[in-house]
């Protein structure tokens, strides 16, 4: 089922606080449709928990209303509320065997044993836990814990899946494992999914859409690809992957992509830009550090828009011009020009750090090294950039 | 592999090239011989003595054919099993609301629960008959009943209660706080209604929590003593109360040591059984770390219900300790209520010097017994010694006899060489160290075993022996065990009757013994000046405790407040 909030704010009593209230959500509005797996994203304290537990009924908003489906359930209690919860610590009853613990939603419910009984195997089995239904929790390893917590939320079938930070106790390869099998399930039944967490690697890989939060406030609502490649604003671009921003002042917006100006004057172009982007404004120019290409460095009589061929490979940058290029040739605009001041070999990459003058070092990474070549601390390089990756957003 | 006597040998070297430290084990595990164990034998020897030097049974067979002390042994165990039952539920109705529900007046309600631990045990009885005996404030002077019958299981029942239940509230409150409330937010987010939630998940997983509660309190209130001497009366027997009567009244030590190993029996049993429920418990580590939950469990109707059980029991402790404070204001209670000083007069005066005495045996014995306390834990958790598991399970020991035993046990064991120590200061005190050092045993075990050990062989490596390890570095770490053992050694010394009741003598007086034998010759004013002065001395000496502690917390930068 759908889920809608609307105009959600949530305040918390705390005295220490200017105030006497802490104001952990604030106006936010959201649709999530059925059958999306919306995650919100963001860093610890920035309200993504708490809305989640107003969804589950475990928190009442201040102001606002929440929708499942077209019923209000703003003052429901989570018993009334058909959503059901993976929580961070999995809370599974230690009093209960696995078996019992994925049956309780159904026995709560009234069902019937045999059928209680039928559901919790096929579901156990779907999960790949069948073996462990007579085991008690504490002989369950961490990722097993895991597996019973989503299938005890599952086998209600309930409305709306929550997610609060399900893979934070796990370590690092069984998470990767894991996110790919909870966006399987979540396929597989197409239940109505939030997600919380603070990882933008998890965010991106099961998410339909991500909300990325901020203090309490909607950053941006988008795809993985809209949020990476075209966030709204600074907050968003640095809280998701490493980014490279430039100061520059808009100059021209067309249906081909926008062009603006930095401080020494010269030219950039990039393809899309941010709401509020208009001729004049003060905005940044965001290139992401594998859309920066590390050439060698011709010199400063290059005119400020010399364009470089995309073929250009490693220190034997081509600088010529024209339609006699290869057909894929892509042109290549300046970005900024630097010395290379920390090189890391990480095997199937190469990070640069260059110092190009501006408030801090731009972020290159090169794929493919023993193709590409390498740059040394102290070569003077140029960075360049396809425009179509570029983004602009206001400053 | 190894055999045990080899192992025991490996060990023993280890421990002796480290020569303070075997001294230390020697020290310990002699003492422990000589001033726990030994007197428990000594009852069991006495009981078994048939005159003559001779050994056998007849002293049971004559204890088994008194009907009188089959009916005392009855009564002990139904009103140790009653108050075990009632002290258990008000004790969880009083933790829930307070640690769960969080009904309005929580504090109140947790220092309400607090205050009779830190008095003496017999405060309860005291006021009773204050309020409900024959000059009573409520039977005669409001409702003008002669003779209502307060004496015997009613009233003895009542003082139990109120006396044991907070034991109860603070194991459970403990139980329910360490609960995570995530588990309960799951059963509720899965559809469950909150009496459903309550009923399939907060129960079960207190369980073994009230369980361990329910045998606690049955081996509290059957080691009991100062309530059923002052309440139980003639027509309602209980064992200890027999006991003492036998040794002090009749000079019968055979019989008075074979009612105590009566008492003593199903006191180990229930205690027993109790550490074993609490060593498999272990639900509440099973999922993670505890987490926040501002989710209301309990419905409106529930919570209103929950407080005016709080509300009620909180008015029984409130009168209770305003009929002791008006008591020991009033000229004549009972029949003259002017204001006057004339108790407080005679404390001060006549009476001062079980004031004194009572400050000077528990002022000394505590800090030996905190030291004790915090030397055993260690040695038990982190040295490997043959009796190892010998010393941890002595030193616990205080816990499930009743004192009453023991002071019989003392009286036995150290009237003739080569310890004739009766009648003196070095009697009390010994009783006191070793009864009172349980709980920091247990806090300092607890923090021990929570501590890597790699801290203390950082130490070692870099060149400390076990004396400057202890000293340096364990017991900073354990110090608030090391408090928490002064306050409960304090508390129990201030408030001790059981045992020493067998050991003062008139060079070395208790207060308590004072109250009970004003008690005794109806004297209920200065009974009750006594006791308010008691329970004074307590609430001072466990405030300074609190600010020293948190002076410590501050110079440990606050790292060891969670402990």
């Amino acid at each position: 089922m759908s889920v809608k909030l609307l105009n959600i704010t949530k305040e918390f009593i705390d005295l220490e606080r200017e105030g006497g209230k802490l104001i952990a959500v604030k106006d936010f509005n959201l649709e999530i449709e059925e059958g999306e797996f919306v995650t919100l994203l963001g860093p610890s304290g920035c309200g993504k928990t708490t809305t989640l537990r107003m969804i589950a009924g475990f928190e009442t908003p201040s102001a606002g209303d929440i929708f499942i489906g077209d019923k209000n359930v703003s003052a429901d209690p989570p018993n009334k509320r058909d959503t059901s919860m993976v929580f961070q610590s999995y809370a599974i009853f230690p009093h209960m065997s696995v078996e019992q613990n994925v049956g309780f939603g159904l026995e709560l419910r009234g069902k019937p044993k045999a059928e209680i009984a039928m559901e919790v195997r096929r579901i156990m089995d779907a999960m790949g836990i069948g073996e462990l239904a007579r085991r008690r929790p504490d002989q369950l390893s961490g990722g097993q814990q895991q597996r019973v917590a989503l299938a005890r939320a599952i086998v209600n079938r309930p409305s709306v899946l929550l997610f609060d930070e399900p893979l934070s106790n796990l370590d690092a390869k069984l998470r990767e494992q894991m996110r790919v099998e909870i966006r399987r399930i979540q396929q597989t039944y197409k239940i109505t999914s939030v997600y919380v967490t603070h990882d933008q690697a998890e965010a991106m890989t099961v998410s339909d859409r991500i909300v990325v939060m901020n203090r309490g406030r909607i950053m941006q609502v988008g795809t993985p690809f809209e949020i990476y490649s075209r966030p709204e604003n600074q907050f968003v671009a640095d809280f998701i992957g490493r980014v490279n921003l430039l100061p520059v002042t808009v100059e021209k917006l067309s249906d081909q992509g926008c062009e603006a100006v930095d401080a020494q004057g010269q030219r950039l172009e990039a393809a899309s830009a941010a709401s509020g982007i208009a001729v004049g404004r003060k905005a940044f120019l965001m290139v992401r550090p594998e859309s920066l290409s590390v050439e060698k460095d011709v010199g400063a009589n290059e005119a400020g828009t010399g364009n470089a061929s995309g073929a250009a490979k490693g220190h034997s940058a081509i600088s010529s011009i024209g339609a006699t290029e290869a057909p894929h040739a892509i042109e290549r605009m300046l970005f900024a020009r630097g010395v290379i001041e920390k090189s890391v070999y990480l095997g199937s990459t190469v990070e640069y750090e260059i110092n190009a003058s501006l408030d801090r070092p731009v972020l290159a990474v090169s794929h493919d090294p023993v193709d590409v070549g390498f740059w040394r601390p102290g070569d003077s390089v140029a960075l360049r950039y396809n425009p179509r990756a570029a983004h602009l957003f206001l400053r | 592999m190894p055999s045990i006597g080899s192992r025991a040998a490996a060990d023993l070297k280890r421990a002796a090239r480290d020569p303070v430290l075997l001294a230390v084990i020697l020290l310990v595990t002699g003492s422990l011989l000589i001033f726990v164990v030994y007197p428990l034998v000594s009852v069991g020897a006495a009981s078994l003595d048939t005159g003559g030097g001779k050994l056998g049974l007849k002293v049971y067979a004559d204890v088994a054919k008194s009907a009188y002390i089959r009916k005392a042994f009855w009564n002990s165990l139904m009103m140790s099993s009653l108050t075990a039952l009632i002290g258990s539920l008000l004790g969880f109705i009083f933790a829930f609301a307070v640690a769960r529900a969080k009904v309005p007046f929580s504090k109140f309600f947790n220092m309400i629960a607090i205050i009779p631990i830190v008095s003496p045990p017999f405060i309860g009885a005291l006021a009773i008959i204050m309020l409900f005996g024959n000059n009573g404030l409520i039977t005669w002077n409001l409702l003008r009943i002669q003779n209502f019958p307060v004496y015997g299981f009613n009233g003895l029942l009542l003082a139990q209660v109120v006396t044991f239940f907070p034991v109860s509230y603070l194991t459970l409150k403990g139980v329910l706080e360490s609960m995570n409330p995530i588990l309960e937010d799951a059963a509720l987010d899965l559809g469950g209604t909150r009496w459903k939630v309550f009923m399939r998940v907060t129960l079960p997983l207190a369980f073994p929590g009230i369980a361990s509660s329910i045998l606690l309190l049955f081996v509290e209130t059957l080691a009991d003593f100062g309530n059923p001497l002052i309440l139980a009366g003639s027509k309602f027997p209980i064992l200890s109360v027999q006991a003492y009567l036998e040794i002090v009244g009749m000079y019968d030590l055979p019989k008075g040591a074979a009612i105590s190993i009566l008492l003593l029996v199903p006191s180990l049993i229930a205690f027993y059984l109790q550490r074993w429920l609490v060593s498999r418990r272990k639900y509440t580590t099973v999922t993670g770390k505890p987490q926040q939950s501002t989710t209301q469990i309990v419905s409106p109707g529930a919570r209103v219900a929950l407080f005016a059980v709080c509300a009620f029991v909180a008015l029984i402790v409130a009168l209770i300790y305003f009929s002791i404070i008006v008591g020991a204001f009033a000229k004549v209670w009972g029949f003259d209520h002017r204001p006057t000083l004339d108790h407080f007069k005679f404390v001060f005066g006549v009476g001062f010097k079980a004031v004194r005495d009572t400050l000077v045996i528990a002022g000394t014995a505590t800090p030996f017994a905190g030291l004790l306390g915090m030397v055993i834990a260690y040695l038990v958790v982190r040295v490997r010694f043959p009796g190892r598991r010998f010393v941890e399970s002595v030193s616990m020991l205080s816990f499930a006899v009743p004192g009453t035993v023991i002071g019989i046990g003392y009286i036995l064991a150290f009237n003739h060489k080569p310890f004739a120590l009766t009648g003196t200061l070095a009697i009390l005190l010994l009783n006191f160290i070793f009864r009172y050092i349980p709980v920091g045993i247990e806090s300092g075990k607890a923090i021990l075993s929570s501590i890597d050990p790699s801290i203390e062989e950082a130490a070692i490596n870099l060149g400390a022996d076990a004396r400057k390890t202890f000293s340096r570095v364990t017991l900073p770490m354990i110090l608030p065990a090391f408090f928490s053992g002064l306050v409960f050694a304090f508390v129990r010394g201030m408030t001790a009757v059981s045992a020493a009741i067998f050991l003062v003598s008139s060079r070395w007086n208790l207060m308590t013994v004072h109250i009970m034998a004003q008690v005794e010759s109806g004297n209920l004013g200065a009974a009750a000046a006594y006791s308010l002065i008691l329970v004074l001395i307590v609430a001072v000496a466990i405030s300074l405790i609190r600010i020293v502690l948190k002076v410590q917390y501050r110079k440990f930068g606050g790292s060891m407040l969670h402990f």
